[in-house]
């Protein structure tokens, strides 16, 4: 049951996106969420749909799924949406009772925050559903390794996701077997408020702390067996080259992004500022 | 070769005291050999194991893996390289969260070109049978799997000895079987000195030599035909022989005219078979 949840999903399938260098995966991920906002008109919000619709199809992720990503965040979608439709200010007030007035900025900026959430949502969560994790771990590293100069631990950082990742499962199937563990003892978890039922997970998350732990200890003996000595002159087994269909997605890109920067200054021009 | 002089190692103990762990042991083991190291728990072997790859420096004497002493901080990396090490948890020893990343992860680290990494990441994958799952999560993998995956992650970095801490205690029987075999074939095939820690004695029979420690001396060292042909000083330390070594034992003592060096079943079979006819 617990091993079923995965953290940032990855569907191996075989796309153009899924060959895409995941260091330009990320970068484009960053510059889409930035593109995002810059999109306030119903154009830049064609466009952008026009974008992540295309990008989806080539994936052969099923749009299904990734309109799904957005679940665990409707609730934060709706409730801003809420807000911005009753508290925003404005003179064209649309609707009101007693107190509570809609007006026709508060529509707007209502289904702006609803459609951009919604983007950023579904654009992220296709780069975890495209990369393999060790792939994005890799990706980040690479990336950050120039700021290795300035000191930021780039290598560091990303063997602690690996790590991370690795041992997700391994303590998942732990957890669940502490869990049986104590319930076979008469534990119950089940019953009561929220107050009690966390007080009932102590037992499993003491044991849980000590043997994670006695591994952290036994993998660190095991990794200094095998030569780590962290990240100087380590050398990795699959090197990472920009390729043609890189270059394709970066023209791409480049287009997208001077699409919505065209539209954002053509929309400022007519409402003149 | 690995040559362990007067070597002393004591630990603080919770309450204060110095616990000796070593006392003055004395071993060579030749290039190619198949050493397997007994004892029972607290006996000193795995503390033992750890000197023999730097993890733990002598307290006193001297150990040496091809003339390189173990203290010596500049070849340390040299020393790992040479001496890899298997332990008992094969989920805690793999790193990565592919198979094959795990296998590069050694050779990675000894900075070596990405395409001889490659290299040895697919025979090493191939040495222990695992080439079809080299895309697998490891937890995925059955436990004796991720054992093997584990031990071709130290042979990638082609080590000349691997030590094994007990590396079949946590298997099903499966599991013990493929990761015997595979010990049995890297020492055999690829003439990689094996030393393996063990409380299985069926394990300790394949081994060509068998080394036991007991309260951190050496007590016995000889042929496992020798050594567990002294059922009684055996099970004096604490330790069990063979079943079928017990077996012969016990019709010794009723008096049945049986070989006292029996150490596999088909032996056995055959000795029993010949008081019958």
């Amino acid at each position: 049951m617990l091993k079923d949840i995965t953290l940032g999903q990855f569907f191996p399938l075989d796309s153009p996106i899924h060959k895409l260098d995941p260091r330009l995966k990320i970068m484009f991920t960053l510059a889409f969420i930035v593109l995002v906002f810059f999109a306030d008109s119903i154009p830049g919000y064609l466009a952008v749909m026009l974008f992540l619709g295309i990008t989806v199809k080539l994936s052969k992720i099923k749009f299904r799924i990734v309109l799904k990503s957005a679940k665990p965040l409707l609730f934060i979608i709706i409730f801003t949406s809420i807000i911005n439709l009753f508290f925003t200010g404005g003179e064209n007030v649309v609707f009101q009772w007693k107190f509570l007035k809609i007006t026709e900025t508060g529509i707007v900026n209502a289904v702006n925050m609803a459609l951009r959430l919604l983007f950023l949502v579904m654009g992220s969560s296709l780069l975890t559903y495209t990369t393999s994790p060790i792939m994005l771990t890799d990706g980040i590293e690479r990336l950050l390794s120039p700021f290795a100069k300035i000191g930021l631990p780039a290598h560091e950082l990303a063997m602690m996701m690996t790590i991370a990742l690795r041992f997700i499962p391994t303590l998942l199937e732990e957890t669940e077997k502490i869990i049986m563990a104590q319930k076979a003892r008469g534990a119950d978890f089940e019953s009561g408020n929220i107050f009690k039922k966390a007080k009932a997970l102590i037992p499993v998350l003491v044991p849980l702390f000590i043997s994670s732990f006695r591994r952290a200890d036994e993998l660190a003996t095991a990794m200094e067996c095998r030569c780590y000595r962290g990240g100087k002159n380590r050398t990795s087994m699959k090197q990472l080259k920009i390729c043609g269909i890189d270059w394709v997605a970066l023209a791409v890109m480049i287009v997208f992004t001077a699409c919505i920067v065209l539209i954002d200054i053509f929309n400022l021009n007519i409402m003149g500022y | 070769m690995i040559e362990v002089k007067d070597l002393v190692y004591s630990y603080v103990s919770d309450t204060g005291d110095n616990e000796e762990v070593l006392k003055n042991i004395n071993l060579k083991i030749n290039k190619g050999e198949f050493v397997a190291i007994l004892g029972h728990n607290g006996s000193g072997k795995s503390t033992f194991a750890k000197h023999l790859n730097a993890i733990h420096l002598p307290l006193g004497g001297k150990v040496y893996i091809d003339g390189i002493d173990t203290s010596d901080t500049e070849k340390l990396w040299d020393i790992r390289s040479k001496v890899g090490m298997v332990f008992q948890n094969p989920d805690n020893q793999i790193v990565a969260s592919i198979v094959e990343e795990d296998v590069a992860f050694a050779p990675e680290n000894l900075a070596i070109d990405p395409a001889e990494i490659r290299k040895r990441v697919d025979e090493a994958l191939e040495t222990v049978g695992m080439s079809e799952y080299k895309n697998h999560a490891p937890h995925m993998l059955s436990g004796g799997q991720k054992q093997r995956v584990a031990i071709a992650g130290i042979i990638a970095m082609k080590p000349d000895i691997i030590v094994m801490d007990e590396p079949t205690a946590m298997l099903d029987p499966i599991g013990r079987r493929e990761v015997i075999k595979t010990i049995e074939d890297l020492n055999q095939k690829y003439g990689i000195t094996i030393v393996l820690i063990t409380h299985n004695m069926d394990e300790a029979v394949k081994a060509q030599r068998v080394v036991v420690i007991d309260g951190g001396q050496i007590k016995v060292d000889d042929t496992p035909r020798n050594v567990f042909k002294n059922v009684e000083l055996i099970k004096s330390i604490g330790l069990d022989v063979p079943q079928v070594t017990m077996l012969a034992y016990e019709l010794r003592k009723v008096g049945f005219d049986i070989r006292d060096d029996v150490l596999t079943v088909d032996e056995c079979t055959e000795e029993i078979y010949k008081l019958c006819q």
